[in-house]
């Protein structure tokens, strides 16, 4: 079995030619930043709040942040990683108030009661995405991340549909390797748990239920 | 290897990020055990459907009215930091 590819990144020289001219005056550069990472900062923030509107702020407040606070980029991480982090924290700053009785941190080395213990192990159907339709399928996908604790999701997210590395993860959410690498292995896990009620092949052969 | 030994480095596994004695040890152990090999292949398939599920997509409109509203709050910004100096 081959291992997952990973996405290819983004010149990185170019974009920091982009934050130097931000940082002396050039607002028409920052916009330019904007445009490259608008997209991944939503999604980000979607799957991290569960909430359009709750996205849509932290994609505004996340950006303005980042601008108002570029001379404290010092280039030691990618632009994107750092703006990252800044998004993460404004989501989960929304998610805390909106849910201020459950504890939202990615501090917290949570265990669930399905963990990560496989117990669905029926094979899928050899193009699972194919049994439904597109809005049904991603109304599965949406409600399965959805189960998921805050800090799992992320994790999830930032890994493996954002496509940043482990140590880029890590620096994101300001995690230790180790620790990122365990919340992925169980996201990753129970992720797969719960989909493969909907995924798994059927005797019928038509896939439905 | 124990099936739960399997399950620990899954991860490293498909991120192809394990030295080649542990990676052949690993495929050994998938080669008999059909549950890890079931296992493994769906999670591949769960990372690679999410990865290509275009979930949660900005739609163009609101991109727009996004971006424009960003950029004109830098703008305000830019504006009282250089009346403050």
């Amino acid at each position: 079995m081959s291992a997952i590819q990973p996405k290819v990144g983004e010149p990185v020289t170019e974009e920091l030619a982009l934050v130097q001219a931000a940082k002396g005056g050039d607002v028409s550069a920052f916009e330019d930043l904007v445009k490259r990472y608008d997209r991944n900062v939503f999604r980000i923030a979607q799957h991290i709040t569960q909430n359009r509107e709750d996205a849509e702020d932290v994609v505004q407040d996340a950006f303005l942040k980042a601008y108002s606070n570029l001379e404290q980029f010092q280039g030691q991480s990618k632009f994107y990683t750092w703006l990252v982090r800044i998004a993460v924290n404004e989501a989960l700053m929304k998610l805390r108030r909106r849910r201020p009785e459950r504890t939202v941190s990615l501090d917290e080395d949570v265990k669930t009661e399905e963990d990560s213990v496989p117990r669905e192990i029926a094979d899928w159907s050899p193009n699972p995405e194919q049994l439904y339709k597109q809005a049904e399928l991603k109304e599965i996908l949406s409600k399965t991340i959805q189960g998921l604790p805050p800090s799992f999701r992320t994790v999830f997210v930032l890994r493996d549909v954002e496509g940043l590395s482990t140590e880029e993860t890590a620096d994101a959410l300001n995690l230790s390797i180790p620790a990122v690498k365990s919340r992925l292995l169980r996201a990753r896990l129970q992720l797969r748990e719960r989909l493969s009620k909907y995924f798994q092949k059927r005797e019928s052969g038509d896939g439905k239920k | 290897m124990k099936c739960s030994e399997f399950l620990q480095e899954l991860t490293n596994y498909l991120d192809g990020a394990l030295d080649d004695r542990t990676k052949s040890e690993l495929e050994d152990h998938l080669a008999w055990c059909h549950n890890c090999y079931v296992v493994c292949d769906t999670t591949k398939k769960t990372i690679e459907i999410y990865r290509d599920s275009e979930l949660y997509e900005l739609p163009d409109d609101l991109r727009g009215r996004l971006r424009s509203a960003i950029m004109t709050k830098c703008q305000q910004h830019k504006k009282k930091g250089q009346e403050s100096v």
